[in-house]
């Protein structure tokens, strides 16, 4: 191929560029976890170094509540998610079925509409006087975000996991009940091996999609019964940004991207030993 | 014999659908219906501003006073969301046929760093623009230092000097948290080429700007539809980039809906541009999918 040389060294800087404008604003995140601010300073502008924020993380803060607020129903939506979700996704790519287009139209729609769309609307359900549920009184609040999170999390997965099935050889299942093996053994011992570490990656995906909506949740966790972490952030970002912000999302960031490596270096390892 | 056959070509038949039941009735519940509550409000009207009842009644005059009240955000919207996903696909191709291509060993590495802002607070890195762009900030001041700032200003891009609570500053960020999603279909489709037919083309004897525009560019046509929706989307409703980066007058049509329905109880007329930014949006990926199919989002 001509056009290495100057047009490879071109590519390289943009790349390195790029990684830079991807980069910047995620290692300030780290660094202003150390910003000397003070306790109730604002948190904008470096002020110099200090371990204090890592020192009170936890300490009386509603972040830290909140945070568990993210994680609990990110725990239980993404669950859920992930069930419901792998299911379709193994309908949709195991069988041949007719309605299979619908399906695919149905998971497609959540991520072709904006959130904000998605956030009136469930709104609009929940809302008071609910016109389709009559007198039904939908209590806004950790039951209703855990409901939208399951709901915009359950298209993901759903796709995500399909697109890591295609290509799957199923008729390995068939070879397995050929040689006597019993539903349940083929289930645990061919397909869940196979399915696995798609459903995996959807899981942790939808985890990260979770903790960091804003949008939607907004309109449907009520009043401030419901403060999840980017509730709380957005909440106090415009008139303070607090330093224990950054720490506890550093935190965050730190832990998923030890989950993210390890998970490769295993998948590496195993595909290399099989290999 | 042939019974249990039948049998078992029957079961086959229904487990797909039983398999995908439970989580298309959630999908009806949470996403369809509310879509039918909010056309409902969107031709309902409100009698009294102070209490939350509404009336459904076919008010369709409600399109008509959500355009002539919000018609201004949401172009605005729509012109923001274009111009940060031009940016998003400028950027990321180049970086995504870097990756695809010519990292060799660092392939995985840096797939798994284009990751990496997934699992960083948006709201974060948004406020960590705040503090770059800022009057006293980093990016200001390289530009002090390169002397840009009479250029840039004459561009449009600064405005009196400043860069934070700009038009640009609004892009800008629109185009940073945005930027991941146009580049790993981009990235997909880019790795499934083979670049045999490269070599083919450089056989016979075509320079490598011609074989990339005969054949690498089409082929990653796909990648750039769908990273193109995946950040427009998301992009012209959003109004967290607003909030943080722009000032009043930079309010986009996702500003409005949160305000009039959170703040002001005004539930049709919002309602009512909900779906209109719902049916605009939706057209333009029909147009999409009819060239390329909804697979190649996934």
């Amino acid at each position: 191929m001509s056009g290495r040389g100057w047009g490879t060294r071109i590519l390289k800087l943009v790349t390195l560029l790029g990684f830079v404008y991807l980069f910047v604003p995620i290692v300030m995140i780290g660094a202003f976890s150390f910003n000397h601010v003070g306790e109730h300073g604002n948190n904008i502008g470096w002020k110099g170094f200090t371990l204090d924020n890592w020192g009170r993380a936890f300490k009386g803060s509603q972040f830290t509540s909140a945070m568990w607020q993210s994680l609990k129903v990110a725990a239980v939506a993404c669950t859920l998610a992930t069930i419901l979700g792998s299911l379709v996704a193994v309908a949709l790519s195991r069988y041949r079925m007719r309605g299979g287009a619908f399906i695919n139209m149905m998971l497609v729609l959540p991520l072709t509409t904006p959130e904000i769309v998605m956030g009136a609307s469930l709104f609009t359900l929940f809302f008071k006087p609910t016109p389709l549920f009559g007198n039904f009184n939908w209590h806004l609040g950790t039951t209703t975000v855990v409901i939208a999170h399951t709901m915009f999390c359950l298209s993901f997965v759903a796709l995500t996991v399909k697109a890591r099935l295609r290509g799957l050889d199923w008729t390995l299942e068939d070879a397995a009940a050929d040689l006597g093996s019993t539903p349940l053994r083929t289930f645990r011992k061919i397909t869940l091996p196979m399915i696995s570490p798609g459903i995996a990656a959807a899981f942790l995906l939808s985890v990260a999609l979770s903790i960091d909506d804003y949008i939607i949740t907004s309109f449907v966790a009520g009043d401030a019964m419901t403060k999840t972490f980017p509730r709380a952030v957005f909440d106090t970002a415009k008139r303070r940004v607090e330093p224990q912000i950054h720490v506890i999302a550093t935190m965050v960031m730190t832990l998923a991207i030890v989950i993210i490596v390890t998970g490769t270096v295993l998948g590496n390892r195993r595909r290399a030993k099989l290999g | 014999m042939a019974d249990a056959e039948n049998r078992s070509l029957r079961k086959a038949r229904v487990v797909p659908y039983a398999l995908s039941f439970p989580g298309m009735l959630w999908m009806f519940l949470f996403f369809v219906v509310p879509l039918v509550t909010l056309l409902r409000i969107a031709l309902s009207y409100k009698p009294d501003p102070f209490h939350p009842q509404t009336v459904f009644n076919w008010q369709w005059s409600n399109f008509g006073t959500a355009f002539s009240k919000y018609g201004g955000p949401l172009v605005r919207g729509f012109v923001y969301a274009g111009i940060a996903t031009l940016l998003c696909v400028l950027i990321s191709y180049p970086i995504a046929y870097f990756i695809a291509f010519r990292a060799g060993a660092w392939k995985n590495l840096l797939l798994g760093l284009v990751m990496v802002p997934f699992f960083t607070s948006f709201l974060l890195r948004t406020i960590a623009w705040k503090t770059l762009l800022a009057d006293h900030g980093v990016v200001l001041g390289a530009l002090r230092n390169l002397h840009l700032t009479g250029l840039l200003g004459h561009l449009g891009v600064l405005e009196s000097g400043r860069l934070l609570n700009t038009d640009s500053a609004v892009i800008g960020g629109l185009t940073y948290n945005f930027l991941p999603f146009a580049l790993l279909p981009i990235y997909v489709s880019l790795e499934k080429i083979d670049l045999r037919l490269m070599d083919a083309a450089a056989d016979l004897y075509s320079p490598f700007a011609r074989s990339f525009r005969k054949v690498i560019l089409p082929l990653s046509l796909p990648g750039v539809f769908a990273g193109t929706l995946l950040t427009f989307i998301p992009a012209t409703g959003d109004f967290i980039n607003v909030t943080l980066l722009g000032n009043p007058t930079t309010a986009v049509i996702g500003n409005k809906v949160q305000q009039e329905f959170l703040v002001n109880s005004n539930y049709p007329t919002a309602a009512a541009i909900s779906l209109v930014l719902m049916l605009i949006i939706s057209t333009m990926v029909l147009v999409y999918a009819k060239f390329l199919g909804t697979e190649d989002l996934a």
